[in-house]
């Protein structure tokens, strides 16, 4: 056995508390800061309690319709990385998981070139190919539309790997019962499969979703109204004017709307997003 | 292959049909693009592409040959190495420290990992609002010690200050691999160095690190990736790739030459030359997969 040293457990501890202080302190500072009002913010150092002006600053924020952001809500750029985030998550699951089931439980002539096809894609991301993705984009309308914020996020080799690893480990006895029963590929799939994938799909959600919502060069080249920007790209247009005009007070409630949800979704689906990612990336 | 026995579906329309959503999603938004992106590189066009002519090699040894594009070589090779280092040190730290507390461990977990949903370009305001000259409260702390700190001017400090930010975002990503790799290291193997009386930094040395090599290379794959691509948001958030071009990585270099001044060819060769790159790094990243099947 190892001696038992609480000592160095206590050690342990107090590394972990000072990590943890690190990790949090630019959060905790923030929302400190999104509870002050302006003139408190702009006269360091600032106070390490919250402020009083909870309330007032949230709700100004989220209702006095800020008008910084080129006159547009934050409630409208949430729900806009909202639509994006979900619309690349639920999109994603889709189309991977039926070209997944393809590429492993059917034989066709073609099925390892399409395998490769998609695989390669991984060495493509967005930043090595900006400008002739823009110019399709433009060329099929897609400038400031939804689909334009989603559709080319879709395709990811990533996801389809990780459900073509799965659905290898099914075994085969599974798949021919199902046969033998009289199951179809659609029945099998509905029935048998899908059941199969909860976990599976629970966690590629999760990072999906926290893929989709913290995305920025994309929105960026996107997105030139306001109003289909998405709550990052407004808060990084809120802090681009000069420090004068800037309602600092308002960024940082921005701020902290900007990356609850993420955290929300992260903290609460912990367990599945910690076994998938690990999982996936393997 | 153990699939070529596999018990399929005898279909033969209803594959293609399923794969035609992902192909048809890729052949537009990734091969199309990607194939553009190479046939641009080998031309010379004008902002209005008037006109247009096929100049071979030449975009790719005008930028090779360009002192920004070789400084901005250099910035990204600095800002990634620093970057991986920085977050690959701490996560290991608290990993091996999680590793060892019995109480707690949960809860260490969740207020390690939630940077992991923090937005890089959000991670970089919110360092920039701590280390802002005018108003943040740490840069305060900085000046009233008499230490001269402008980020926004001084480029070292620009560095630090994005690497920070960058480090910061991933240092849950790597803890978590960290904590997996160390769960699978077999306590038998630790508990035989500890009855043969090798300390704790020693075990740590010989034993744990060794066997942590496969994650940590991984994780050395992965953040370099990450600080190549993920962190332009940081970049473009924080400094602009300024002051100067202290902090214009070469992602950033391609988006600035491609639509803020329009420079198409040599946006083109970029692109074609990060393509290279990232191919480069995948393949390592799946030899060592293959590797890692064969080591267990």
């Amino acid at each position: 056995m190892i001696q038992n040293n609480p000592v160095g457990r206590l050690i342990a501890h107090v590394i972990l508390i000072i990590g943890i202080l690190i990790v949090a302190f630019p959060i905790y500072y923030t929302f400190v800061a999104s509870t002050q009002t302006l003139q408190e913010i702009l006269r360091p150092p600032l106070s390490l309690l919250p402020g009083g002006h909870f309330w007032e600053n949230y709700s100004a924020a989220l209702f006095g319709g800020v008008g910084r952001i080129g006159g547009v809500g934050v409630d409208r750029l949430l729900f806009n990385t909202l639509v994006m985030a979900l619309g690349i998550a639920i999109g994603k699951i889709c189309i991977s998981i039926l070209s997944a089931y393809a590429i492993v439980f059917f034989r066709f002539p073609g099925r390892m070139v399409f395998f490769w096809l998609i695989f390669i894609t991984l060495m493509l991301p967005v930043e090595v190919r900006i400008l002739p993705t823009y110019k399709i984009m433009v060329d099929l309308g897609l400038i400031d539309t939804y689909t334009g914020l989603i559709l080319p996020l879709m395709a990811s080799a990533t996801a389809t790997l990780l459900f073509r690893q799965f659905f290898m480990t099914i075994p085969g006895e599974l798949v021919e019962a199902a046969r033998v029963d009289g199951a179809g590929p659609w029945r099998f799939f509905k029935d048998i499969l899908l059941p199969l994938s909860k976990t599976n799909i629970a966690a590629l959600f999760v990072i999906l979703f926290i893929y989709g919502w913290t995305q920025y060069l994309w929105p960026l080249l996107m997105t030139n109204r306001n109003d289909m920007s998405t709550i990052v790209i407004g808060l990084r247009k809120m802090i681009s004017f000069a420090d004068a005009d800037t309602e600092w007070h308002l960024v940082m409630v921005t701020c902290i709307l900007a990356i609850l949800p993420p955290i929300v979704v992260v903290v609460l689906m912990q367990r599945w997003f910690v076994r998938g990612l690990v999982e996936t990336e393997k | 292959m153990a699939s070529s026995t596999r018990v399929t579906f005898p279909n033969k329309f209803l594959p293609y049909l399923l794969l035609a959503p992902q192909l048809a999603i890729t052949a537009i938004f990734f091969y199309w693009p990607a194939s553009q992106a190479i046939y641009q590189s080998v031309l010379r066009e004008d902002p209005f592409g008037l006109s247009t002519q096929f100049v071979g090699l030449d975009n790719f040894r005008r930028v090779l040959g360009d002192p920004n594009y070789l400084n901005s070589l250099q910035v990204t090779v600095i800002f990634s190495v620093a970057t991986a280092l920085i977050a690959m040190a701490l996560a290991l730290l608290l990993a091996v420290m999680a590793d060892k507390v019995i109480r707690g461990k949960g809860i260490y977990r969740t207020l390690l990992i939630w940077p992991y949903a923090v937005a890089p370009a959000i991670a970089g305001m919110l360092w920039l609002f701590l280390f802002n000259p005018s108003m943040g409260t740490l840069a305060y702390l900085f000046r009233s010690t008499g230490y001269n700190w402008d980020p926004l001017l001084n480029g070292d400090q620009a560095m630090v200050l994005i690497v920070s930010a960058a480090a910061w975002k991933q240092i849950s990503y790597n803890f978590l691999f960290f904590v997996a790799g160390l769960q699978s290291i077999p306590k038998s193997l630790i508990e035989a160095a500890a009855i043969d009386g090798a300390g704790e930094t020693k075990r740590f040395w010989t034993i744990v690190f060794p066997l942590l090599a496969p994650t940590t290379f991984f994780l050395l794959v992965v953040n370099t990736v990450y600080a190549f691509f993920d962190t332009f948001g940081i970049i473009h958030a924080v400094t602009g790739g300024g002051p100067g071009k202290a902090t214009e990585t070469l992602v950033y270099k391609v988006y600035n030459d491609g639509f803020v001044n329009l420079i198409l060819g040599d946006s083109a060769a970029q692109s074609v030359i990060l393509m290279i790159i990232v191919i480069g790094l995948t393949a390592i990243q799946f030899r060592y997969v293959e590797r890692k099947v064969h080591y267990g």
